[in-house]
């Protein structure tokens, strides 16, 4: 824990540096940099800061969902990460204002652990109901969704070179839930577009292409139609894209990336984009190279990161060990990635793919046959 | 000091593009005017609205105006050189409109939309068109074409879109700094109006299904009532097939099985996505032509809309999807016979794969197009 505050802080004061390096001599730089090395590249420091292993939020979810989250955890215990799981229910119970909501054991648990990992989540149809997806998101703040789509090696489609990262602006504009009937037949939906969560998004866009070694982001927009609110976005984008000049910079309407993202996809890199478009993009993308079922995802918010499979609950096929835990288990990888425990993420991932690669235990969605326990156990063995 | 040289070199050359149209139709005019002695020439020819639009505008029209003369059709066009980024030289909208409205037939390339209005208006010159003539039903046909490779193939979907409201409504209004809010106006009304459409066009063109493309889970009224107009008109087709999908996993059914799809139906910003990725599938911009209706007129104008600014003057645009909308104007105004030569002419020179602009990996130019076009009409 000690070690943690100190690297947090070094962390901060490794900002500065590299925002103003003048300012701070080369001697400093150079402690803090052999400090850094030793709090965290390590995967046996890493295991030694951790000692109380890290505690996860685990929120196992619906239909599939505690069978992917078990392969999930299975495949984390054979690679011995150094976390502690904690599941929890979220099934909606009524709160003292009558209405149901997340029960707060659950809400308690994230804000602690500050991660959390979601399986598929069912929102019951009737009233009194909200979506239980919104209201996480709006409790912990979570403000910018990730979606790196990757062609899978062993698994064809009609795309091959597809390797994009959608980072989506997630709290507000056309999703902000403010509709009326001004008269019988005539609504009008608001989508709202502010500078502090523009730019908020931008921020975290370009810091993710600069983390992630990307070499370019492209921002997606109608600020040709929609001048004032999307013009905002792209302004605030823009702006940001001054801070970091090493990263390349591009400003594209929407209409033209759905165009190009089908004929050559490998024209992008980062994008970043308002809610609706980023629903919209991190879909297709996804059905670029396969499906949901294959697509991690992470919400990076202000309270906490929560990682997430985005597919359905596929009641169908619940309980038959047919799921395909993919798209979670990426989800983790890249939790881990989030957490810093970079070498048991790589150790993972590559387990995972080439288990697809070799294409010998590839579950039902893929065209297998191979059941979720079948192809969790192959990954295991391969780690 | 170069990019000035540009943009004025680009000025001019538009206007003389425009000009060279000008002239052209008022040539016709002339020739009218000597009154050729051949009584039924007025009465046989169609006059034609034409707005060569910016970008590429200019080049494919005039390829398409170069086909139309090589085929001996009927049809005298009435240029004007409309343009939201080249306001000086622009026609004005009303003098465009009444040309529309009285020959109620039109060929329009893309408009440019800048970021920004010079006058600070919020609505496009595109929208104020459309709104003015009420060209409230976009259809594009996207079709797989013989000879261009593409990874999917045996596409056919019809993608209707309502264009005159919805996120194109340019109510727009900043409350404090920092916080814009947007309007999206959906009504019953045209909700209605284009559902009937779309159902009507499926049942002329013995089509089977139509799916209703929304986010009414997000946006509960807005597309939840765009989407009970369709359950509503639906009930009154009983032999065409419904189905309703949600814009994210329409995208996604798109990219992996596009076969799915047969005519769709979607409010305004969706269909621009969806028109542009079922162009995407086929072979792009250059290749899909669409058309927008009111009541009384049609615009005909390329289905995905793109300037490709990057490649005026540089001759290499493809004059595909404009030629394209020549033969749905034929074909609407009822001069079959011509509108099959050029359609056959097309697919012949698509077929034989001999010129291919660059876009599909050939390196003709449109000029090379348009003349083996020209050279397969028979």
């Amino acid at each position: 824990m000690a070690a943690r505050f100190i690297q947090k802080i070094l962390n901060q004061l490794g900002l500065t540096a590299a925002r103003d390096p003048a300012a701070v001599s080369a001697s400093t730089v150079f402690t803090e940099t052999t400090l850094k090395a030793k709090v965290n590249t390590t995967p046996s420091a890493s295991r030694a800061y951790s000692s109380g292993s890290k505690k996860v939020t685990l929120i196992p979810g619906d239909g599939i969902g505690p069978e992917i989250s078990a392969a999930v955890q299975k495949i984390f215990a054979a690679a011995s990460v150094p976390i502690e799981w904690e599941a929890v229910d979220v099934t909606p119970v009524r709160g003292p204002d009558g209405k149901f909501g997340i029960p707060q054991a659950a809400i308690d648990s994230v804000n602690t652990n500050k991660i959390g990992l979601k399986g598929p989540l069912m929102t019951p149809v009737g009233k009194g109901h909200r979506s239980l997806n919104l209201a996480l998101r709006k409790e912990f703040n979570l403000y910018a969704n990730v979606r790196p789509c990757r062609s899978l090696e062993g698994y064809k489609t009609l795309y091959d070179d597809v390797d994009v990262v959608t980072i989506r602006e997630n709290t507000e504009g056309e999703y902000s839930g403010i509709e009326h009937e001004i008269v019988d037949g005539v609504v009008q939906s608001i989508k709202l577009i502010t500078e502090e969560a523009s730019k908020r998004v931008a921020e975290y866009a370009f810091q993710y292409a600069k983390n992630n070694n990307r070499k370019k982001v492209t921002v997606v927009h109608k600020a040709n139609i929609m001048r004032m609110s999307d013009g905002l976005f792209l302004r605030c984008v823009r702006d940001m894209a001054q801070k970091f000049p090493d990263i390349q910079f591009e400003e594209r309407y929407l209409d033209t990336v759905c165009l190009n993202m089908v004929q050559n996809p490998g024209k992008y890199d980062v994008l970043v984009m308002p809610n609706l478009y980023g629903d919209i993009l991190s879909d297709m993308c996804a059905g670029l190279v396969g499906g949901l079922g294959l697509t991690p995802s992470g919400n990076m918010g202000l309270n906490g990161a929560l990682f997430e499979s985005v597919h359905g609950t596929a009641p169908d096929i619940a309980g038959k060990d047919l799921a395909n835990p993919t798209a979670l288990l990426l989800s983790a990888v890249m939790m881990l990635r989030h957490m810093e425990l970079n070498s048991y993420a790589d150790k993972i991932e590559r387990a995972a793919f080439e288990t697809i690669k070799e294409s010998k235990y590839l579950t039902g969605d893929l065209g297998g046959r191979a059941k979720c326990s079948e192809f969790t156990n192959e990954i295991c063995a391969k780690l | 000091m170069s990019m000035l040289a540009r943009t004025l070199g680009r000025t001019v050359l538009q206007a003389a593009a425009a000009r060279s149209v000008h002239t052209s139709a008022t040539l016709e005019k002339v020739r009218t005017g000597h009154k050729i002695q051949d009584a039924t020439y007025g009465a046989n020819r169609t006059t034609c609205t034409l707005i060569p639009g910016d970008g590429v505008g200019p080049e494919i029209v005039y390829a398409l105006q170069e086909v139309f003369k090589a085929a001996n059709v009927p049809v005298d066009f009435e240029s004007y050189f409309l343009s939201e980024i080249n306001p000086v030289l622009s026609a004005k909208l009303e003098d465009v409109v009444a040309s529309i409205q009285k020959n109620k037939v039109c060929i329009k390339g893309i408009l440019a939309t800048p970021d920004y209005s010079n006058v600070g208006d919020l609505q496009t010159l595109n929208m104020k068109l459309r709104n003015d003539l009420d060209l409230y039903a976009n259809v594009v046909h996207v079709r797989s074409l013989p000879g261009i490779k593409t990874r999917h193939t045996d596409i056919d979907v019809v993608i209707i879109r309502e264009q005159t409201e919805g996120e194109y409504s340019a109510l727009e209004h900043e409350s404090v700094p920092g916080i814009v809010e947007c309007l999206k106006i959906i009504t019953a009304k045209k909700s209605m109006r284009i559902a009937k459409f779309a159902f009507d066009y499926a049942t002329k063109n013995q089509r089977k299904k139509v799916t209703a493309v929304h986010k009414a889970n997000i946006m509960k009224l807005g597309d939840g009532l765009f989407l009970r107009c369709c359950e509503d008109v639906a009930k009154l087709y009983p032999r065409i097939q419904f189905e309703k999908m949600i814009v994210d996993n329409t995208t996604m059914q798109m990219v992996s099985n596009p076969n799915q799809f047969d005519v769709m139906v979607t409010p305004n910003l969706y269909g621009a996505i969806v028109d542009n990725l079922a162009s995407g599938l086929v072979g792009g911009a250059g290749v899909v032509a669409g058309a927008s209706y009111s009541a009384e007129t049609v615009v005909f104008e390329p289905g995905a809309r793109h300037t490709f600014a990057g490649a005026v003057g540089k001759n290499v645009a493809n004059p595909t999807a404009m030629m394209l909308c020549g033969v749905k104007l034929l074909r609407h105004i009822n001069l079959p016979t011509y509108s099959e030569v050029i359609f056959n002419a097309i697919n012949k020179v698509l077929n034989d794969g001999k010129v291919r602009t660059k876009d599909l990996g050939g390196q003709s130019t449109t000029m090379d197009f348009t003349r083996a076009v020209i050279a397969n009409l028979h």
